[in-house]
């Protein structure tokens, strides 16, 4: 597995991180590629057509990917239309992340038994298989990024996790055409891959032409590559990439400013923005499960009727429900607009604290699949908007204790 | 706290954070009529259970759940764990019923600590309310063992009725006079109570400590922290030199799960203590 180093990495020039020059392989070896890897012992997971979105499961061959099908979205909406071309990658991302597999969902951690004074702990064991992720998006290789730091990058590492990211194979797809929610190129997570992928393609269709430019990004890659009948990319093709990426990048009509962002949040715990968001914000936690960054979980302890045999299951948590901030007197943040404030705050300012990086790529799935349409990067625009001269400020003061009730 | 060594023919990481050690009620006390100490060894073979002040374990109760609890015993005896809790709840009601031989589960320990050695040499005064009493016990321990290491040390603390006080005998009213000072008040007095009525906070103005050579440590509920980081400051304590531990909803107890977030910081692993001046910032913020 390709480890992202998080750095970002100079444009593609025909030139792989590994020194390797890129390749070009026509459409119909993507299934040649893909069977190189489940000989290889790979599980195969890929986007597929499911109940009317674009979903992550296990594929056995190219033909189950979303050919022909793009994804339409908008604030709150979310549609598939049929392409005008057979493109294998031609939408962007649904509802579901790649973090499932690897932070799932529900998961049992151990069970216990009792027999009189004797008490067994069984912690679960991993089921692990060689999975190979097919048609990663740039954002998607950085949200994985950011969750290994989370789960094994501090002093504690969680197991399950770590053993689950062994052994994954990453084919990342370069992004032609963004969705209207997208707006990673402002976060600098995309429209193309730097780094932490084991091979890389761009999509090329132009006329009867449909193929792939690969780029190698790992030994391993490089050796299922081989297997593959390719011939070398020219300069015109590195073009023609060139080309289609930078497309992607003019057409992303959304962008999260990203100077003194931190500062931005920390300095606006009182803007009243924040009573605005939170009288149209359900607190449905949607854009939490749709995040492929948010990792907060819970557990939940469990008996059989005997008494004598317990279990104990981790379970996606989110910061919008009333329980999450709950001790004893009540919950912390009771109000939709704490909650908000929190996702928003822990996204963009506290996490940068936390882990060294802005917790969001900039996918643009909490917009599309928002109820009402709430839209983080109209909520930056507007917290800025509110501190430019008219605008009228809601900080906080930085020294409060002569305070005496806030 | 040590990364997990994982074992590549199981899929189980040894040595989890998230998987209880089990022990063994070996004592319980009731301390009043909600709050109890319980004693614990390890289950199986001798406990060496080392901790610093100010630290908790995530404790399991079968089949119910855990809940963090600061550790409270005697930092030097490491041969047993001991935990002062208050039920309150679904997890404390189950532990309230612990008799000895019960098995509990055991995770930790689990965060910062009191600077019980930056502050040798200074004055200690200790602000606490209600349960928060109890993570404070083990400064007390060690303040009574190295008692030549520190000046003056002045224990404020506060209940809601002296039947609420904690720790009576031992610590507050006890047979021998400690070598510390102690200074306890109630909110509301019943017959029989002749000691000071009202809010701990206000018996800071005339603690004994000299204020420019004074290390503050805080536990209790946060408007009662507030009021004391006033009146700590009004005193001329520096904000640098006062400690407080906060508490939030915690589901993991290391750093996984979000629960207990405050701003920036993960009070599971960034505290629970906090030198005052880290969280000051986010101090006053409302619903934070
Ligand atoms: C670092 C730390 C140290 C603590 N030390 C002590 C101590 O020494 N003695 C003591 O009596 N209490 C202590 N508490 C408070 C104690 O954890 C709660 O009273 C306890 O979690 C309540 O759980 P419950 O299941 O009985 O209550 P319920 O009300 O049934 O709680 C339901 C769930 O909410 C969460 N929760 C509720 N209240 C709290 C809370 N106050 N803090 C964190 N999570 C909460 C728990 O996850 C719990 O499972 C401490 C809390 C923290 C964070
Ligand atoms: S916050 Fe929204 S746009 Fe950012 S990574 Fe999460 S879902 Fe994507
Ligand atoms: S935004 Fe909320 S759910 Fe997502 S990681 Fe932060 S606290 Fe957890
Ligand atoms: S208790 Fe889970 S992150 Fe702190």
């Amino acid at each position: 597995m390709a480890k992202g180093s998080g750095k970002k990495g100079s444009a593609m020039r025909g030139i792989g991180p590994f020194g390797r020059p890129s390749r070009v392989i026509p459409k119909e070896s993507l299934r040649n590629l893909l069977e190189v890897l489940r000989l290889r012992g790979y599980t195969l997971i890929g986007p597929t057509v499911r109940d009317q979105a674009i979903v992550y499961d296990e594929i056995s061959s190219p033909q189950e990917l979303p050919i022909g099908w793009t994804d339409r979205q908008g604030p709150g909406t979310y549609r598939l239309e049929r392409r005008e071309d057979d493109a294998f990658f031609g939408f962007v991302v649904g509802p579901q992340s790649w973090k499932k597999f690897f932070f799932p969902p529900a998961q049992r951690l151990f069970q216990i038994s009792r027999d009189g004074k004797e008490i067994h702990t069984t912690p679960d064991p991993v089921q692990t298989r060689k999975r190979a992720l097919i048609g990663v998006r740039p954002c998607e290789l950085r949200a994985l990024a950011i969750q290994d730091r989370v789960f094994t990058g501090g002093a504690y590492v969680d197991g399950s996790y770590r053993r689950l990211r062994e052994d994954v194979f990453i084919l990342a797809v370069n992004c032609g055409e963004p969705a209207a929610t997208c707006f990673c190129a402002s976060l600098d997570t995309g429209p193309q891959v730097t780094d932490g992928f084991d091979l890389a393609i761009t999509e090329v269709i132009e006329g009867t032409r449909h193929e792939f430019i690969v780029h190698v990004g790992s030994e391993l890659g490089a050796r299922v590559l081989e297997a593959v009948p390719s011939r070398e990319a020219t300069d015109a093709d590195s073009a023609t990439e060139r080309e289609i990426v930078q497309r992607a990048t003019r057409r992303m009509s959304r962008a999260l400013e990203r100077s003194q962002l931190k500062e931005l949040l920390y300095r606006n715990y009182e803007s009243p923005r924040w009573d605005q968001v939170a009288a149209r914000c359900l607190s449905c936690a949607n854009c939490t499960m749709v995040c492929p960054t948010c990792f907060c979980s819970t557990v939940e302890d469990v008996t059989d009727l005997s008494g004598d045999h317990a279990e104990r299951r981790r379970l996606w948590d989110s910061c919008f429900t009333m329980d999450f901030s709950y001790i004893v007197g009540g919950s912390v943040r009771a109000s939709t607009r704490a909650r908000y404030r929190h996702w928003l705050t822990h996204k963009l300012a506290t996490w940068q604290d936390q882990f060294g990086v802005i917790g969001c790529v900039g996918c643009g799935r909490c917009i599309t699949w928002c109820p009402v349409g709430i839209d983080l990067t109209e909520e930056v625009a507007a917290l800025r908007g509110r501190e430019s001269p008219d605008g009228g400020s809601g900080a906080i003061q930085e020294n409060h204790h002569d305070r005496t009730e806030s | 706290m040590s990364p997990l060594e994982l074992d590549h023919s199981t899929g189980v990481a040894t040595g989890d954070p998230m998987l209880p050690d089990w022990y063994t009620v070996e004592r319980v006390r009731r301390e009043n009529h909600d709050t109890f100490t319980l004693e614990l060894r390890a289950r199986d073979g001798e406990t060496h259970f080392a901790f610093l002040p100010g630290q908790f374990n995530m404790l399991y109760v079968f089949g119910v759940g855990e809940a963090p609890i600061s550790i409270s015993g005697n930092p030097a005896a490491t041969d047993r764990v001991v935990h002062t809790t208050r039920a309150v709840g679904t997890v404390t009601r189950a532990m309230w019923r612990f008799k000895r031989g019960d098995a509990i589960g055991v995770r930790g320990p689990f965060g910062t600590h009191w600077p019980v050695e930056q502050a040798e040499g200074r004055d200690l005064v200790l602000v606490t309310g209600g349960i928060g009493l109890a993570p404070l016990r083990p400064v007390i321990y060690h303040v009574l063992a190295h008692r030549q290491a520190y000046g003056r040390v002045v224990l404020l603390y506060g209940a809601r009725t002296p039947d609420d006080l904690l720790y009576d005998e031992e610590l507050l009213f006890p047979p021998q006079p400690l070598s510390i000072d102690v200074d306890v008040t109630v909110d509301r007095a019943v017959a029989g109570w002749r000691g000071r009525i009202g809010v701990v906070t206000s018996l800071i103005s005339r603690a004994p400590i000299h204020p420019d050579n004074a290390v503050a440590m805080l536990c209790g509920p946060e408007v009662m922290m507030r009021f004391a980081v006033q009146a700590l400051m009004t005193r001329g304590v520096p904000v640098d030199r006062i400690y407080v531990s906060l508490e939030r909803n915690m589901k993991c107890g290391v750093g996984f799960c979000g629960h207990c977030q405050y701003g920036p910081a993960f009070i599971c692993r960034d505290g629970p203590v906090f030198r005052f001046d880290a969280i000051e910032r986010f101090f006053g913020v409302r619903e934070i």
